[in-house]
């Protein structure tokens, strides 16, 4: 089963099981590293469906690891939608209110242009020679996306993590397409520390000697235990210690006793090998590369003579930021500094602190004055854009 | 919010100070309920900034722009008359430097409005000159070892602050006991004395 799972991801990166755009030489994407990515293609989904005003759409941007699969069953694991909890018809989301949008990230793994993608040059995949993509990179391609369904302006872009870092990108990019913003779980810059883990991670994979300098699937082989070591390790940085004691202690796994070997002897050793062993059959090594890559590039205020209030001066756009008490990956002083900046650049926004221990993870998770605040923030804000309920 | 909902008539006199259409921001503002009243009734642009964070989140659960900071540190990060109108309702009172977040007031709004409890109130002095007790009345519920409010004024405290920090009164209510606006024609004293709560409008 994983190597019929790992052989079906290699397929989804050229082949995506959901509907897919390709964008010819004539509209190549511009990335910040100077070149243009031509052709290249966006793998999405949508749920729902455009009103006639093209009034009534919200983009979800994924994180590091997600996908396009945001409300559907996963085409690899066979696992419900990673936001199914909020997403679909009569939830806070309503599919059949709003029409629903989720991409694949450019540098992805499940459809979109990636290094796992085949490089029309040599016929061969990517690997290494494609361009550093980067946070900007993914946003541009989105809107490639949202002007392919003739939808000038969205009327939401959400997404927690690396998603947040989009949906901040958007409002950055193109603050006028952008009625309102819903960042959660993330910061305008990646932190050392958070730069200090990605490293770890790529470490890991690059130390496997079946990454073979990244061209492993020309010799038909995945860098698997390299890419289970980092997940490993950054899955740490998605809890927290307060949740990790709630849940595992120092439970002992199946055993009464401690064996005195290496064996996953406590229970969350064994939680940690599992989440990497899953997680290999699903993603793409070098795009995990690449995306941490980008995660690490962005810094907002850099790209914006240092004042991050000058990312977004004179935006009309409504926002609303969450952060969780627990996440050390994505501190609430990181959204601060985000809310400082809008208010210095007098921006509509709120921002609310969920107290939880389920630490960075928590957007994932049923939480439910997560919901109570999207629902609020939404809820207004579509009375403002004039959306019927 | 330091005093409960049913004796908040100053927000009926806050309201009225406020025209339609306008940028507020609301300093301290609880559960929302002055925001809301204003977006009904004079369809203002709000925003609020309160405290404590269960305030915050039923705000936005109720759809209002308000975010979780402290007035006493979190008004800086404003543009300077980003506002039309900056309010400080009931929590003056409860600020660790009330003259520094008066003056952050005046610079983010062109005009400010700040409500309070006056402890120049005869039920006060009473209190204190006959009871030898710190004053717990129905305005002021605290006993003094567990009250928010740390910096308690009078009315002529206010003026006197108000003139420290360059700011211009533009008009002025006192509300009794039964919360009637006591007649303008009555000197300060008077106002002093019998006015429970003041409520402000100020300009720099």
């Amino acid at each position: 089963m994983p190597a019929q799972r790992a052989a079906r991801t290699n397929d989804e990166a050229d082949h995506p099981s959901s509907p897919v755009l390709q964008f010819g030489s004539d509209k190549p994407l511009k990335l910040d590293a100077g070149s243009l990515l031509s052709p290249f293609q966006i793998a999405y989904q949508t749920y729902g469906t455009l009103n006639d005003a093209r009034s009534n759409a919200i983009l979800v941007c994924h994180a590091l690891t997600g996908d396009q699969h945001v409300a559907n069953t996963h085409p690899v694991t066979g696992k419900p939608g990673w936001w199914e909890v909020l997403i679909g018809p009569g939830k806070i989301i309503d599919t059949s209110r709003f029409f629903v949008i989720c991409s694949n990230v450019v540098g992805g793994c499940l459809g979109s242009t990636g290094p796992a993608s085949t490089n029309p040059a040599t016929g061969k995949p990517y690997g290494l020679d494609l361009p550093i993509i980067t946070i900007r990179d993914m946003v541009r391609a989105q809107a490639m996306l949202v002007d392919h369904f003739g939808i000038e302006k969205l009327f939401c872009v959400l997404g927690g993590s690396m998603g947040g870092m989009q949906v901040l990108e958007w409002a950055a990019s193109y603050p006028e397409r952008v009625f309102c913003a819903l960042p959660i779980a993330t910061g305008a810059r990646h932190s050392s520390q958070n730069i200090a883990f990605h490293e770890v991670g790529r470490q890991a994979v690059m130390a496997d000697p079946d990454w073979h300098g990244g061209k492993y699937l020309d010799f038909g082989k995945r860098p698997e235990k390299g890419l289970a070591v980092a997940r490993m390790a950054a899955h740490i940085t998605y809890l927290s210690e307060a949740a990790l004691h709630r849940k595992f202690g120092r439970n002992l796994q199946d055993r009464e006793a401690l064996t005195f070997g290496f064996d996953a002897d406590f229970q969350i050793e064994s939680y940690l090998r599992h989440q990497g062993i899953t997680f290999v059959d699903r993603f793409d090594a070098n795009s995990y590369l690449y995306l941490t890559r980008a995660m690490d590039y962005f810094d907002l205020a850099a790209d914006h003579g240092g004042r991050l209030a000058d990312a977004f001066a004179g935006t009309k756009t409504r926002f609303c930021l969450v952060s969780f008490t627990s996440d050390w990956l994505f501190p609430t002083e990181e959204s601060r500094s985000v809310v400082h900046a809008l208010n210095a650049a007098g921006a509509s926004v709120s921002f609310v602190e969920i107290e939880t221990d389920r630490g960075h993870d928590a957007f994932l998770l049923d939480e439910p004055e997560l919901f109570a605040a999207i629902n609020g923030f939404i809820g207004s804000a579509a009375r403002a854009r004039g959306l019927s309920a | 919010m330091t005093v409960n909902r049913a004796q908040r008539v100053d927000l009926e006199v806050v309201t009225d100070l406020i025209p339609a259409n306008s940028r507020v921001l609301d300093v301290g503002s609880g559960d929302g309920l002055l925001l809301e009243l204003l977006q009904e009734t004079k369809q203002v642009d709000g925003r609020g900034l309160e405290l404590s964070q269960r305030g915050v989140n039923e705000c936005v659960a109720r759809g209002l722009s308000v975010i979780q900071g402290d007035a006493d540190t979190d008004l800086e990060f404003y543009a300077d008359k980003g506002f039309d109108f900056v309010v400080l309702s009931q929590t003056l009172q409860a600020t660790r430097n009330p003259k520094v977040v008066l003056d952050q007031l005046l610079r983010i709004g062109n005009r400010a409005i700040v409500s309070f409890p006056n402890f120049g109130h005869w039920r006060v002095r009473f209190s204190l000159l006959i009871k030898g007790r710190m004053p717990v009345t129905k305005d002021l519920p605290y006993s003094w070892y567990d009250t928010p409010n740390i910096h308690f004024c009078t009315i002529r405290d206010f003026v006197n602050l108000c003139e420290e920090l360059g700011a211009t009164v533009e008009k002025a209510t006192a509300l009794d006991a039964n919360g009637q606006k006591i007649g303008l024609s009555m000197p300060w004293w008077f106002w002093n004395f019998f006015g429970q709560q003041a409520v402000f409008l100020l300009k720099r």
